[in-house]
């Protein structure tokens, strides 16, 4: 196509970059905003006085003796153990990712190399699972796990996660199978491959970028639930998010809000290092399920 | 591939499934069936100088022996589904021979736990999904205009309120919208108004909860959306536009055609997790004008004197709505999945 017939009239190119660039504000406005403002006092950050007191940290100045601070970060990591509950999210989110995808593998793979009726019903079911509100489920556990004292455990947590997890993974890796030719395998099985084996060495090798797509957004889930983690674990092995909830109750209070902005930056950190490396493979992982229909 | 090597493989998933999501969903039925044993009372007789005295007292002992007997509490058939925390039956009809107009039998309703929560999950879903598609569609036909250079940093910073987790992303935009926040000052100063709180309505409480929702869902929409734009055929753009098409008409009959189906998906997607609104409401600590069914399930759960009778009855309302929202998908990819055999 020739670049004269591509080229757009001036009052569009001005509306669709000012929606745009609108766009970008609100999207990213919000973050750097809490990003600056978490290393003032909260009487800069809720500014009574000025809102640019925010900006330049006036009363920061006149509170810690200098315009930035750090005591939210303190207050949050240190006095109110909030490291604690980075190590536990740490683990959960580790072991989730880890058991999610060697179950979804095996699971997706099965599924795009079966041709059977069965297999189509298992997926639509999947989908009715993923339609479930968490807390639905939630309810369901809650009374037999205090009966059976598996409640407040980290690792009863690691498998209520990776069980939610489940169906999305299965959908997500089910698709990236189905692109890998059956060729491939079916000819290692031709060689003397039991299906295990062509499994292992033939499928295993190619496979990294569907499986590491899905372990971002098995990464996701772990590490943004509220839902779960807030209801079955006890004080000790609480995950940041609902610490952060629980900041919110207490802090309030004592007039600590920067405590908990503190750690919502803390918590966020982590998510950006992820898009800025993972950018390319968080969009294919979107787009996946959906090009397929 | 052999049922049996089918069998192993999809095993270790099925069974995390089958144990940790249909189990669940049964445990649900089951204790929504039920409600708590009554406490069992003792009667005594204390005789003092001046006579004697019957009193009464709670027998902690036996009660507790009774919850351990039964854990799951005394069956009470459809008893939780119709009292008042929930469809309300009796409360309905009193209301309905009690007012005359509509107006008025409406705000009855309105204060029925149940029916104001899913009146706020409608409304949530109901609005957010279409303003999402709009929105993140317009979003990606504008990204799809710029230069390449600024492509990625935009996708960039576009996928943040999506990545971000929900009650954090809540957390970030009530701190700004807080009275003595950035964006709170601001509409004080822009309606000229030093009083005006978006927490103190249920009106603009609704309609803050609304744009975190689609300040939320525009991402997932925009991506999906842009990365269909990228597939476009151009022969058919450009035999749109030999034959005279605007750039307009282009978009209208060429490019939202062809999207279709992901317009379905994204859809699909949306309705799914917007029914399910539940962060937000706790990360704008919005209980007070607005719950949803989910807020509903975990005010039951939490606390030392958890409901759990209500929560289960409530969960499996919710689980039907869920049903009922996904009726016209299955039946569609029934036909699909037919169409395809045949």
């Amino acid at each position: 196509m020739s670049i004269a017939s591509k080229r757009r009239s001036t009052p569009l190119v001005l509306i669709s970059s000012v929606l745009v660039l609108a766009w970008i504000v609100v999207a990213a406005f919000p973050f750097l905003w809490t990003l600056w403002g978490s290393f003032k006092v909260q009487g800069d950050f809720f500014s009574k006085a000025d809102w640019m007191n925010a900006l330049w940290g006036t009363r920061t100045l006149i509170e810690t003796g200098g315009t930035f601070t750090g005591a939210g970060y303190e207050g949050a990591w240190i006095e109110k153990e909030f490291w604690r509950a980075a190590m536990n999210t740490s683990i959960i989110v580790f072991f989730t990712v880890i058991i999610s995808l060697t179950l979804g593998t095996l699971g997706g793979y099965a599924l795009a190399r079966s041709g059977y009726r069965y297999a189509f019903w298992l997926l639509m079911l999947a989908l009715v699972f993923r339609a479930m509100p968490h807390i639905t489920l939630v309810s369901g556990y809650l009374l037999p796990f205090f009966e059976w004292n598996l409640w407040g455990h980290i690792p009863t947590t690691i498998v209520v996660l990776v069980a939610i997890n489940q169906p999305f993974t299965l959908w997500m890796l089910h698709s990236f199978f189905l692109n890998i030719p059956k060729d491939l395998d079916e000819s290692a099985m031709v060689d003397g491959c039991t299906r295990f084996q062509a499994f292992r060495h033939v499928i295993v090798p190619v496979m990294w970028p569907g499986v590491i797509t899905t372990g971002l957004f098995s990464f996701l889930l772990a590490y943004n639930d509220f839902t779960v983690t807030a209801l079955l674990l006890n004080q000790e092995n609480q995950t940041m998010i609902p610490k952060i909830a629980s900041f919110l109750g207490s802090t309030q209070v004592e007039g600590n809000v920067m405590f908990a902005v503190a750690a919502v930056v803390s918590a966020t950190a982590p998510l950006f290092v992820l898009i800025l490396f993972f950018q390319r493979q968080i969009v294919s992982g979107l787009t996946a399920g959906a090009v397929k229909g | 591939m052999p049922h049996r090597t089918f069998f192993w493989f999809i095993l270790p998933s099925a069974l995390a499934m089958l144990l940790f999501i249909a189990f669940p969903l049964v445990s649900v039925i089951l204790q929504s069936l039920h409600v708590e044993h009554e406490q069992i009372l003792v009667t005594s007789e204390n005789c003092g100088p001046f006579g004697c005295k019957q009193s009464t007292s709670v027998d902690v002992e036996a009660t507790a022996l009774l919850k351990d007997a039964a854990p799951l509490g005394r069956f009470n058939g459809l008893g939780t589904y119709f009292d008042r925390g929930h469809l309300a039956t009796a409360e309905i009809s009193a209301a309905w021979s009690g007012t005359d107009s509509w107006g008025g039998f409406f705000s009855k309703v309105m204060n029925l736990p149940f029916y104001k929560a899913l009146a706020f999950t409608l409304a949530y879903t109901v609005v957010v999904t279409p303003l999402v598609i709009l929105l993140g569609l317009a979003v990606a036909l504008g990204v799809n205009g710029l230069p390449k250079l600024l492509k990625g940093p935009t996708i960039f910073i576009s996928l943040l309120p999506m990545i971000v987790t929900p009650l954090i992303g809540s957390l970030i935009l009530y701190w700004m919208i807080d009275a003595d926040g950035i964006l709170g000052k601001g509409l004080q100063y822009i309606f000229d108004d030093p009083a005006l709180s978006l927490k103190a309505s249920p009106l603009l409480t609704w309609l803050t909860l609304f744009t975190y929702g689609v300040w939320h869902g525009i991402p997932f929409a925009f991506v999906v959306f842009y990365a269909g734009l990228q597939t476009v055929p151009e022969e058919t753009l450009e035999a749109a536009m030999v034959d005279g098409a605007s750039r307009w008409e282009r978009i209208r009959y060429v490019v939202i055609p062809y999207m279709g189906p992901l317009f379905v998906f994204v859809a699909l997607i949306q309705l799914m997790d917007n029914f399910r609104v539940f962060e937000p409401i706790i990360g704008f600590s919005a209980q007070a004008n607005a719950s949803s069914l989910s807020t509903e399930i975990y005010g039951d759960l939490l606390g030392d004197n958890a409901q759990y009778a209500s929560a289960a009855a409530t969960s499996t309302l919710t689980v039907i709505g869920v049903a009922i929202l996904l009726t016209p998908v299955l039946i569609r990819t029934w036909r699909d999945f037919n169409r395809k055999v045949v």
